[in-house]
């Protein structure tokens, strides 16, 4: 009754085409961006805003990076935690070496030196598709994370051999080291992430977006209508570790504070490529539902016997939450194969017509 | 599915979570202890003896003497899975119940704690793992590593197989020794020390790095082994690694009372290994065994109550379970001492972390804990943070750990140089480091 786009007629090509057509979106959208930007940093408490939505955001930047690549152009790929690391490690040796320039500008620079080293091992995925691409960026994952460990030279020798952050600032406010407020590291993060957002969205809605999904579709008929595979190919590779790459220096500078070459392991590569899959393939707002059921789910279902006052041991949640989020992964891949992005156009479509379904 | 449904189990789990926000305690005169323990994971089979230790004896300090010093205290446990990500995310929800101290339990968990320290006003004691250059108080006012760092460890094991060889630390010279190690921060540290102690000494090292992922599978590590067979082995594993390296060294033939380890291995580790293990040493800086009249009064009070996790009572006395013990003394002494200091009753962070550098623990007040003998006497200052105090060697007999050496000193005079720059080093790369602006309490 209240979502319908009857009377929404579109005037120009420019308005069939944009990404979000019915005005009721448009309105969501400003509501979310809303309460993103005030809301949640207005009356968010600590816990909220440090532990809560700033890995959300920053996994959810990640997944969308590693979206593009398995979403939208159908590559498989296993070495997204150690395309992140290499933004994490470039970032941090950026900022080391020149600690003039704002953090900022390194944090996105790191991406380039992520889209490099993805675009080299993307280099296979001419001639390999499905499983044996994943394995091949599997090596990727396995390689990097043995340089992180041996190549001293990245953590600057460091004898602890992981990552520490200096403090940085941002007009005079700290944005990075322990001094930088949760609040202050929640808005740099949210302004990244949308902007990136909104970025990736329009490339997948363009023309390059087009070529990708359809050389995922079916190669040899893109490659038939004219599409280059290898650069396709490689640039999905490219703009997906620079997203990647991007979000893992996010991690070390605005959420962890200092990482050692363990926190980029297999399994954050795994955890991201759940969120692609739950979330929904091809999918940019099922990025960050996927992320939300991976990261934030875990934390409510551990915070609840405290707030019943059940005497649970910390353990038993522990072991109790494995247990509820595996079977919800579950019991969301029968009911919806496509993801939590396909349940969401579900909705939306029941919502069209209700109060009178057909 | 229909739609209805799904919002009426979308509405459901709101409203559970709406109080959690707001779930905190409000306690009055409490003091806040958060223990980050991990009962999961792969490090469970270390994780969860340490985590019972420090939770009992917190535990009994409550049910036999109402606390300290008269104030309750409130234990909680985080799980941490030994997972950095989820040890800041209790970090962060423990930090609004203002604890007093926190124990990370992982060097990945610590890291990233060190400089939100000194801004939070929350004391970080991790117990003799973390950063080595923590050691040094006056870089790092709100850090403690007592009893002794990785570098000490290291030294003392030199020590040891000196006086086996019958003699000084120059007898050393022509040996070869191995270093078996995690291939992770925590392994990786002594490197620098080996490299120069081995052109002093004049001993040959070779090293045999495991990676993480690898932990249970050393086969070609062990395959050097035999190749090269060095006099001596040492073993820097933590969790997996160990329980996996005493099985290859038994598989290897390689004589087990030449292989030593640092502190980290368990009764378990050595006993997955069968017979073969007997003669297998570790370094300790306390007792083993329940023969105490602590642990007594923990067996009657808490684990008879049924107030303890333990499995079964046997577990009481081990060695990871009494290295909780003795973390939580460390922790029950300085809170105690923090209320000797400032007088207050219900400490604060900022109290216990001067409590800490205040830390006193003698002879006699080991007798008055009813720990008499378990360890040698603690004393902390505000320049050491660590106290690099003896260990001793104990050895494996089948059944339980035995001490085997007296307490041996570590080598300060080579460990000390590092250390120094080390926490410069630290201070420099994480310019601007806040120079220290607490005062020091005169002891």
């Amino acid at each position: 009754m209240f979502y319908r786009e009857t009377g929404q007629f579109k005037q120009s090509y420019a308005a069939d085409q944009a990404v979000f057509p019915i005005l009721q979106d448009r309105l969501g959208l400003a509501v979310i961006l809303l309460v993103a930007f005030v809301a949640v940093p207005l009356f968010g408490n600590e816990f909220l805003l440090a532990s809560v939505m700033v890995p959300f955001l920053i996994l959810s930047l990640g997944a969308i990076g590693l979206n593009i690549l398995v979403g939208y152009t159908g590559l498989l790929s296993l070495g997204s935690a150690a395309f992140m690391g290499v933004g994490a490690y470039s970032a941090y040796k950026l900022s080391t070496i020149f600690p003039g320039v704002n953090i900022l500008v390194w944090i996105l620079c790191s991406g380039f030196f992520a889209a490099g080293i993805g675009v080299l091992f993307g280099l296979p995925s001419l001639r390999i598709k499905g499983f044996y691409l994943a394995v091949a960026t599997l090596a990727a994952q396995f390689f990097l994370q043995w340089c992180f460990v041996r190549i001293s030279w990245l953590y600057n020798d460091n004898p602890s051999g992981a990552i520490e952050v200096p403090a940085r600032t941002l007009f005079g406010l700290a944005i990075t080291g322990p001094s930088a407020t949760p609040v202050t590291r929640y808005l740099v993060v949210l302004v990244i992430v949308a902007v990136m957002t909104l970025l990736a969205s329009n490339i997948v809605h363009g023309r390059i977006g087009r070529t990708w999904m359809a050389v995922r579709d079916m190669d040899i008929a893109a490659q038939l209508m004219g599409i280059r595979l290898l650069p396709a190919k490689l640039l999905a590779f490219a703009v997906s570790s620079f997203y990647c790459g991007v979000s893992g220096a996010l991690m070390v500078f605005l959420w962890l504070g200092a990482a050692e070459p363990s926190a980029f392991d297999i399994k954050l590569s795994f955890l991201l490529l759940f969120m692609v899959i739950i979330g929904g393939l091809g999918s940019m707002i099922g990025s960050f539902f996927g992320a939300a059921l991976i990261h934030i789910l875990p934390i409510v279902i551990r915070m609840l016997p405290e707030a019943l006052g059940l005497p649970i041991a910390a353990a038993t949640v522990e072991h109790l939450t494995y247990l509820i989020v595996g079977a919800l992964i579950i019991f969301f891949l029968i009911v919806e194969p496509h993801g939590l992005a396909r349940l969401w156009q579900i909705a939306k479509q029941k919502l069209r017509v209700w109060p009178f379904p057909y | 599915m229909s739609f209805k449904n799904w919002l009426y189990a979308l509405s459901a789990a709101a409203a559970l979570t709406l109080p959690a926000v707001h779930g905190a305690q409000a306690q009055e005169e409490s003091i806040y202890v958060p223990l980050f323990t991990y009962r999961t994971g792969p490090f469970a089979g270390s994780g969860t003896p340490i985590a019972n230790g420090m939770h009992d004896y917190l535990t009994l300090l409550n049910e036999r003497d109402g606390g300290i010093g008269g104030v309750k205290l409130v234990v909680e446990e985080c799980e941490t899975g030994y997972d950095t990500k989820k040890g800041l995310e209790c970090y962060e929800s423990v930090k609004p119940k203002k604890p007093v101290i926190v124990n990370p339990w992982s060097t990945g968990i610590t890291l990233p704690l060190i400089p939100k320290a000194a801004v939070d006003k929350i004391p970080v004691l991790s117990m003799a793992y973390g950063l080595s250059a923590s050691a040094k108080g006056d870089t790092f006012p709100w850090i403690f590593n007592p009893p002794a760092t990785y570098w000490d460890g290291f030294t003392q094991i030199l020590q040891y197989i000196a006086t086996q060889e019958g003699g000084g630390i120059d007898k050393l010279k022509g040996k070869k020794i191995g270093y078996i190690y995690l291939d992770a921060s925590f392994g990786r540290e002594p490197l620098p020390l080996i490299e120069q102690l081995s052109k002093e000494l004049g001993f040959e090292a070779k090293l045999y790095p495991v990676a993480a992922a690898d932990m249970q599978n050393q086969s070609s590590q062990w395959l050097s082994v035999r190749r090269d067979k060095p006099d001596y082995m040492i073993l820097y594993g933590w969790g997996a690694l160990n329980a996996t390296a005493v099985k290859e060294a038994v598989k290897t033939n390689y004589p087990m009372e030449k292989f030593i380890s640092i502190w980290w291995p368990s009764e378990d580790d050595a006993k997955g290994a069968g017979d073969g293990a007997k003669g297998f040493k570790t370094l300790n800086w306390h007792a083993v065994g329940a023969d105490f009249p602590l642990l007594a009064d923990i067996q009657k009070h808490v684990v008879d109550a049924g107030k303890s996790q333990v499995s079964s009572k046997d577990k009481v006395g081990q060695v990871l379970y009494n290295r909780g013990i003795y973390n939580s003394m460390l922790i029950a002494e300085a809170i105690r001492k923090a209320q000797e200091i400032t007088g207050k009753k219900a400490v604060t962070g900022e109290d216990v972390r001067r409590g800490l550098e205040g830390l006193n623990i003698d002879e006699a007040r080991l007798k008055e804990i009813g720990l008499e003998g378990f360890t040698g006497a603690v004393k902390l200052s505000c320049a050491d943070h660590n106290g690099h105090f003896s260990t001793f060697v104990q050895s494996w007999n089948g059944t339980t750990y035995e001490k085997v050496s007296d307490y041996i000193a570590p080598m300060s005079d080579k460990v000390g140089p590092l250390l120094d720059a080390d926490a410069k080093a630290y201070a420099e790369k994480n310019a601007p480091w806040p120079a220290r602006a607490e005062a020091c309490d005169a002891s």
